[in-house]
């Protein structure tokens, strides 16, 4: 049953050469609080996997990253991230570049327990030739069609975050799309779950088929709220875009990456929150 | 009529990527290309089915940028990948190289293993382009992304898709090109490459000098149908009153 715990906690439970699913999508809906006290953190030689968003951009820029596996790294509304690919272009992380569907069918091995699932995606594409790890496989029917074996993305942690959670380590969301949350959750050996509201057991009202990570999968749960800050998340609390902007502007250069961070992420969440809400303010004026 | 805008031809252009595809997913990417795939719905292809832009199926073709509003389905990123094997789905991507064989890269540029830029990632191009139909939509017709050779190979070309032999390809289809000086698809013995037809006002010459790799051109290019009235008038008052269309394509 998940034990309620701290970021600080959770974060402490992690070690430096892990490999760490991250949930959400992009820019949407991911664990940031979890991922600033990973900044945070002594923590180093960290494998993300995860469908990148800013997520992987802070731990890039943090250094804490030796390996991103992924299909892109975007923050949506602003196409390419700048973080990551600083990153990738002074080759200061590796990269295992795979398919959309690909990746999701790594997560589906991993929560199977079985070591690869076939698929078409990938055949024909230079992510074969970047990853020379990655083998086909030949149908034993009638066919003998030709595939990817997927290997199975098993992770020694996965990092998710719902809109809403119980004391036990359930999690619900509520927006329009699960992302591939469960996924994770079943891939990893420990899930850690952050959300933006915890209630009591029994307090998960709404449809059933929004309860999407059950406390079976569950490690530990805390409560993080505007946790997926600066991404978007359930209703009422979409991306903030203007927020989002200033973080990407001020990858431009170290100065203004070092303002940034010094005003932003050298304290703990409770500062981050409080930077943010005087930055909209001076912003307002 | 006539006074079509290039932008409004291009959103025709990318409609009639979708002509005849029936009851399937109607996916795009870049604003003529979503356009053009709500127009299509409203106008010849009443069959397609089209998103708000995130998880949304809705239950009319909804204005660029507008609540999805009544609802016939749900596609969240799992569904739509599952979609993608399914095949019930065509795409129109873009492309930051293309070649003349219609292998796209939008993953990085230069040495894959240290870029000198990286870009998206492959995101789902390797896995759309094996496995349902696929078109791209290109707003800048140059040099710089019509390459003899792309960098990294997301999106599989007819070459590549050769290679793996009838059994692995068969369901590989690469549609139609459409940018901004003409629509192209790849109706040649060896999948190369083909100029169907220039926009208004752009002349054969001008395709080929914005080009890196040799077309196949026929003796007498026509010229791309241009938006009847009805056309016009669903992409000017319905679909995209506040012509976001004109930022990509320039009048």
């Amino acid at each position: 049953m998940g034990a309620v715990m701290s970021v600080e906690e959770i974060v402490g439970s992690l070690e430096s050469g892990m490999t760490i699913g991250i949930g959400g999508w992009g820019s949407r809906r991911k664990p940031m609080a979890l991922v600033r006290a990973i900044c945070r953190s002594s923590l180093t030689d960290l494998t993300i996997v995860s469908y990148g968003g800013p997520d992987v951009g802070l731990l890039c820029a943090a250094g804490k990253v030796r390996r991103v596996a992924a299909p892109f790294v975007t923050l949506d509304s602003i196409a390419l991230e700048p973080h990551f690919r600083a990153a990738r272009q002074s080759g200061a992380v590796h990269f295992t570049e795979y398919d959309e569907g690909m990746f999701m069918f790594g997560l589906l091995a991993a929560a199977h327990r079985l070591p690869f699932l076939p698929t078409r995606a990938g055949l024909g594409s230079d992510v074969m030739r970047v990853n020379p790890g990655l083998r086909t496989v030949r149908s034993p029917f009638e066919d003998g069609e030709e595939l990817v074996a997927v290997p199975a993305l098993t992770l020694d942690a996965a990092l998710v975050h719902l809109d809403l959670a119980d004391t036990r380590g359930n999690g619900q969301y509520l927006g329009p799309d699960p992302y591939m949350d469960d996924l994770f959750a079943k891939a990893a050996v420990r899930c850690y779950l952050s959300c933006e509201r915890m209630v009591e057991p029994g307090e998960l009202a709404g449809p059933p088929q929004t309860l999407l990570v059950s406390r079976m999968h569950v490690t530990g749960v805390a409560e993080t709220p505007n946790g997926g800050h600066f991404t978007d998340r359930g209703p009422g609390q979409p991306r903030d875009e203007a927020f989002q902007r200033h973080y990407a502007a001020s990858a431009a250069g170290p100065e203004a990456w070092a303002e940034f961070t010094g005003r932003f992420l050298s304290g703990d969440e409770a500062a981050y929150q409080e930077a943010v809400r005087q930055w909209h303010e001076e912003e307002r004026r | 009529m006539n006074g079509a805008t290039r932008a409004e031809v291009c959103v025709v252009a990318c409609a009639e990527a979708w002509r005849g595809d029936g009851e399937m997913l109607a996916a795009a990417m870049g604003t003529c290309s979503i356009l053009g795939a709500r127009l299509a719905r409203l106008t010849f292809e009443p069959g397609l089915l089209t998103t708000d832009g995130g998880a949304l199926l809705t239950a009319e073709p909804v204005p660029l940028g507008a609540p999805a509003g009544a609802v016939e389905g749900w596609l969240p990123f799992r569904e739509h990948l599952w979609l993608v094997q399914n095949g019930r789905r065509h795409v129109m991507m873009g492309a930051s190289q293309i070649d003349r064989h219609g292998n796209t890269n939008i993953s990085a540029i230069g040495d894959w293993a240290r870029p000198s830029s990286q870009l998206l990632g492959a995101r789902g191009a390797p896995g759309n382009t094996i496995c349902n139909p696929t078109s791209y939509w290109i707003p800048r017709h140059s040099t710089r992304v019509f390459v003899p050779k792309v960098d990294m190979v997301s999106g599989v070309g007819f070459d590549r898709a050769a290679e793996l032999g009838p059994e692995a390809s068969r369901f590989h289809a690469l549609r139609r090109v459409v940018t901004d000086l003409g629509v192209f698809d790849f109706r040649t013995p060896d999948g190369s490459m083909r100029l169907v037809s220039v926009h208004p006002g752009v002349d054969v010459g001008q395709v080929s000098a914005a080009t890196g790799f040799d077309l196949e051109i026929g003796g007498d290019v026509p010229e791309t149908r241009r938006p009847t009235d009805e056309e016009l008038r669903l992409i000017r008052e319905v679909l995209d009153p506040a012509s976001a269309r004109d930022r990509e394509v320039r009048a």
